[in-house]
């Protein structure tokens, strides 16, 4: 069963200088390289902290006039809090029916030539600069939503979100949360997309092979399958309304306010969109107070991020 | 309803159904209901509306007469589902028709090649100036991100499958990408504040800004490409006595250069129409400035945009509309490009 | 070259896959590795040429000389022991970036190793050659790997795999993707190869293991969760027809695996 080793057979060859190591120094180096670069990520996201506070730390208290005439920081960032969360709910409202739906239509409605384009036509949603939604919805969509204000002002004043005098140039939070709802409507339209696409098929023909119409098969397949994928993508869509800042900088006249009514001149204002508007301003002390309402922006941002990926981890989990 | 309701009437194969083409039919007729509110004078959205109502009373309601009350469901959810998408993509027709209609009456030689310095009232103005420091701030991001980004990717996918930093890498990225981008601005100011000095607005800043945006992205992107590679073929090279970082450089990556370049090209695209970061980290100026790390502020077309409509003047406002047109056809060739290069790249099976 | 194996163990982290495995592989001559699945032959075949690396965590224990040298010693760089130990696996897996001709030159390409353009030519033509894939494939050279047949892209990776000038060339269930007749013009190539290469074949076929080995190894397990071990290594001839060891015998004539 043993045969001697036969050095014989290889002749010419030195075996000894034949497997060893050459140079490495290739590997070495690239993988330097490979690792540095992902440390660097690691410092950048650091300095980001690092930086941000202390330039925003003393934001939190400094002298009263510097809080946009509301005393304290806290004064400050409550409303402004407020207004971005109302905003980006009130865009999530309108856009998650939309982007279900057209996420529906492009995965099981309609036919394979016409959802290829309608998916490329959201795609391209989706490239459009936020400055340029800012740009269209100031100067096209709200002047034509004029009309809409004072009929919702007149007809549903009696809620408390048309309750007041309505504007008269639409630059208003209910003009940018429509153009803030069109603006995450393709991110939020091409996860649940994915997630439709990927129910299993046999599901889907067991439905309809039990007779179920489209719908049904729909309602009973596609969604229970696909939920923890659907509350992920409208996180993240939540995310992105978050951090949104032209659109509301633009569009809305804006006041530190909490306030629910939306089709007034005086519109509560977003942390993001308080940023942009006073950057100009180049006091020190202001100039902190805003890095100290970005920081808060950033923290709230990544809770609803952290919530939306444990919600992903959890659907899979299952 | 929690079961699939089959009622009785399903146990013969045939019933009453809908005419062929009855979709087609309840159509016409919900057109003729908007034409004639048209002509009542309802304006052409009321009439629109009232047909599109129509319809989707219209078409359900019959099914239910007919047919049954799962059936009219059905095809009140098919209509509400085609509603849905024909809303959506009014903001988009009215939003490009905006862009080209408003923009292309602005562009001209002189827009195109003009800069804002000691424009005042009616003189001719231009965004020369913002249209460079796009491409200079937007190049100083790609050239941060670029290797920065696929390094990364290389290192999570061919380096540290499994391992901590890697999960903490991936984590982060994850953190990154939810960055706001006004944050991301912020943080770039913050940093050349204490860097330089207070105050400090200059086009390298913009750049850090949006390669912090871009980063992410392209981590992302490449990572995918990299994982479509099969682990197959990384084993022949290996088995060929091919070192790992020769396998890396010149088989892995030229079997995934085309996704690679389709995700670095979109996230360039998606960071040149960025302003909150730039507006806060590049400032704005009506000058000329070529010099990214000349201690002052930058103009770029995003930036020029916002102050243009700030001004609110009719002037103000068409340049703005010039300015959306040219970073629009700025946004919509890097989409394209990334389209051919994928096309370009698509794995050859030579059949 | 020939390949002397004592006392190998093969670990992923901690869980033992193969246990006390010892052979002497003959050189020039073709030796089959049998088995059920799971046994850990391939897993053996893959340590062999330090394959197994790939993998985070795995490690040999014990002994693995070729021609003398043990390739798991200080100072020996896997790189260069895969230079002398090819490798074909399971599914074909030619380069899709690259051309046939490129293929066969991978193992130059990659390395960026530069050579005169008639060198090259004569390399290709060698190769293809030496894999019976010449004939079919001479004129259309230029033309993507990915374009052929299975059986062809199969000895085209045989092809590269013999264009770096290997000694040793190990198949992990080469044919097991392919069809008969795919199946027969390999099986005709390793007869082939044989005078030039030691060859080492793992196949979860019988019959191609009696038809083209010269000594054959059965692992077996024990038992589901324990190491694989080597059962019995013997001339291929007496294996299939009084082995030694009567499991040897249960698997050949079917009765279990």
């Amino acid at each position: 069963m043993t045969v001697a080793a036969d050095p014989g057979a290889d002749p010419g060859v030195d075996p000894k200088s034949d497997l060893s190591g050459r140079g490495s120094v290739g590997d070495v180096v690239f993988r330097g390289l490979a690792v540095a670069a992902a440390s660097l990520i690691l410092v950048a996201l650091a300095a980001v902290f690092i930086f941000l506070g202390i330039e925003g730390i003393p934001g939190f208290n400094v002298d009263a006039q510097h809080y946009a005439g509301q005393g304290s920081f806290l004064g400050l960032v409550v409303p402004l809090l407020f207004a971005t969360m109302y905003a980006a709910v009130l865009a999530l409202i309108i856009a998650v029916p939309f982007s279900v739906a057209i996420a529906l239509f492009i995965s099981h409605y309609a036919p394979r030539r016409v959802a290829v384009p309608v998916a490329y036509v959201i795609d391209l949603l989706a490239a459009v600069p936020s400055v340029v939604f800012g740009l269209w919805g100031a100067v096209a969509l709200g002047p034509y939503l004029v009309p809409a204000h004072a009929w919702l002002a007149e007809h549903l004043g009696w809620l408390p979100f048309f309750d007041g005098q309505p504007s008269g140039n639409g630059r208003t939070l209910f003009t940018a949360s429509i153009v803030l709802a069109v603006m995450i409507l393709p991110i939020i339209t091409s996860i649940c997309r994915e997630v439709f696409a990927q129910t299993p098929r046999l599901h889907e023909e067991a439905a309809l092979a039990l007779g179920a119409t489209r719908w049904e098969m729909v309602r009973y397949a596609v969604f229970p399958y696909a939920r923890s994928g659907m509350v992920s993508a409208v996180m993240l869509g939540l995310g992105r309304a978050l951090g949104e800042t032209m659109a509301i900088a633009m569009i809305a006249s804006p006041k530190v306010v909490i306030s629910l009514f939306i089709v007034g001149t005086q519109n509560p204002q977003t942390i993001a969109a308080h940023i942009a508007q006073g950057y100009k301003e180049s006091t020190p002390d202001r100039l902190s107070v805003l890095i100290a309402t970005g920081l808060v922006l950033f923290a709230f941002t990544f809770l609803v991020n952290a919530f939306a990926r444990w919600i992903v981890a959890r659907g899979r989990a299952k | 309803m929690s079961n699939i309701d089959l009622s009785n009437e399903e146990t013969t194969l045939s019933h009453a159904t809908l005419p062929r083409g009855a979709q087609w039919l309840v159509g016409v007729a919900a057109i003729a209901l908007g034409g004639l509110a048209l002509v009542l004078g309802m304006g052409i959205v009321g009439a629109v509306v009232i047909g599109v109502l129509a319809f989707l009373i219209g078409y359900p309601l019959w099914a239910l007469l007919v047919e049954n009350r799962r059936s009219a469901t059905d095809k009140l959810i098919t209509g509400l589902v085609w509603t849905a998408f024909g809303i959506a993509v009014i903001p988009l027709i009215w939003l490009v028709y905006m862009v080209v209609a408003r923009g292309a009456s602005v562009i001209s030689p002189e827009f195109l090649t003009y800069s804002m310095r000691s424009v005042t009232g009616d003189e001719q103005g231009g965004l020369y100036h913002a249209l460079m420091g796009t491409l200079i701030v937007t190049g100083i991001a790609a050239l941060i991100s670029i290797p920065i980004g696929i390094m990364t990717a290389i290192y999570l996918i061919e380096y540290g499958k499994g391992n901590r930093l890697a999960k903490a890498i991936t984590f982060l990225v994850d953190v990154m990408t939810g960055i706001p981008s006004i944050v991301a601005g912020l943080f770039a100011f913050a940093l050349f504040t204490l860097l330089v000095g207070p105050g400090t607005r200059f086009g390298f800043g913009g750049g850090v800004a949006l390669s912090l945006l871009m980063i992410p992205t392209v981590v992302r992107s490449t990572e995918e490409m990299l994982k479509l590679v099969p682990d197959d073929l990384r084993e022949a090279a290996y088995a060929l006595g091919v070192p790992k970082w020769r396998t890396i450089t010149r088989m892995v990556l030229p079997t995934a250069i085309g996704g690679i370049v389709t995700g670095v090209v979109l996230a360039i695209s998606r960071v040149i129409g960025e302003t909150a970061p730039l507006l806060v980290a590049s400032g704005f100026n009506p000058n000329m400035n070529s010099n990214a790390f000349d201690d002052s502020p930058m103009m770029t077309v995003p930036v020029f945009i916002f102050t243009q409509l700030s001004e609110a003047t009719a002037k103000g406002v068409s340049y703005a509309w010039g300015g959306a047109l040219v970073l629009f056809v700025l946004v919509m060739v890097l989409n394209l490009i990334a389209r051919i290069v994928g096309t370009i790249f698509a794995p050859k099976t030579g059949r | 070259m020939s390949i002397q194996v004592k006392d190998a163990s093969i670990f992923y982290g901690d869980f033992k896959a193969v246990e006390d495995v010892s052979m002497s592989i003959k050189p020039k001559s073709v030796t089959a590795f049998i088995g059920p699945s799971g046994c850990g032959k391939s897993t053996f075949l893959r340590t062999l040429n330090r394959m197994h690396e790939v993998i985070p965590g795995a490690y040999v224990e014990g002994k693995i000389q070729i021609a003398g040298q043990d390739i798991y010693g200080p100072n020996v760089d896997p790189v260069a022991v895969r230079r002398k130990v090819g490798m074909v696996f399971q599914r074909p897996n030619p380069f899709p970036t690259m051309s046939i001709y490129d293929n066969v030159l991978a193992g130059n390409k990659l390395n960026s190793k530069r050579i005169k353009k008639s060198e090259a030519d004569s390399i290709v033509e060698k190769a293809l050659r030496g894999a019976n894939l010449w004939n079919e494939v001479k004129d259309r050279l230029g033309k993507p790997g990915m374009g052929l047949s299975g059986g062809q892209q199969q000895r085209l990776c045989i092809a590269r795999a013999i264009a770096v000038q290997p000694e040793v060339l190990l198949m992990d269930e080469p044919c097991s993707a392919l069809d008969p007749i795919s199946t027969a013009a390999i099986e005709d190539l390793i007869h082939e190869l044989k005078s030039d290469y030691t060859i080492v074949i793992v196949t979860h076929n019988m019959q191609q293991a009696a038809r083209v080995s010269d000594d054959t190894g059965f692992f077996n397990l024990k038992a589901a969760g324990q190491p694989g071990h080597l059962v019995e290594f013997n001339p291929t001839k007496q294996m299939f027809t009084k082995p030694d060891n009567p499991d040897t015998e249960a698997y050949i004539s079917g009765r279990f695996g």
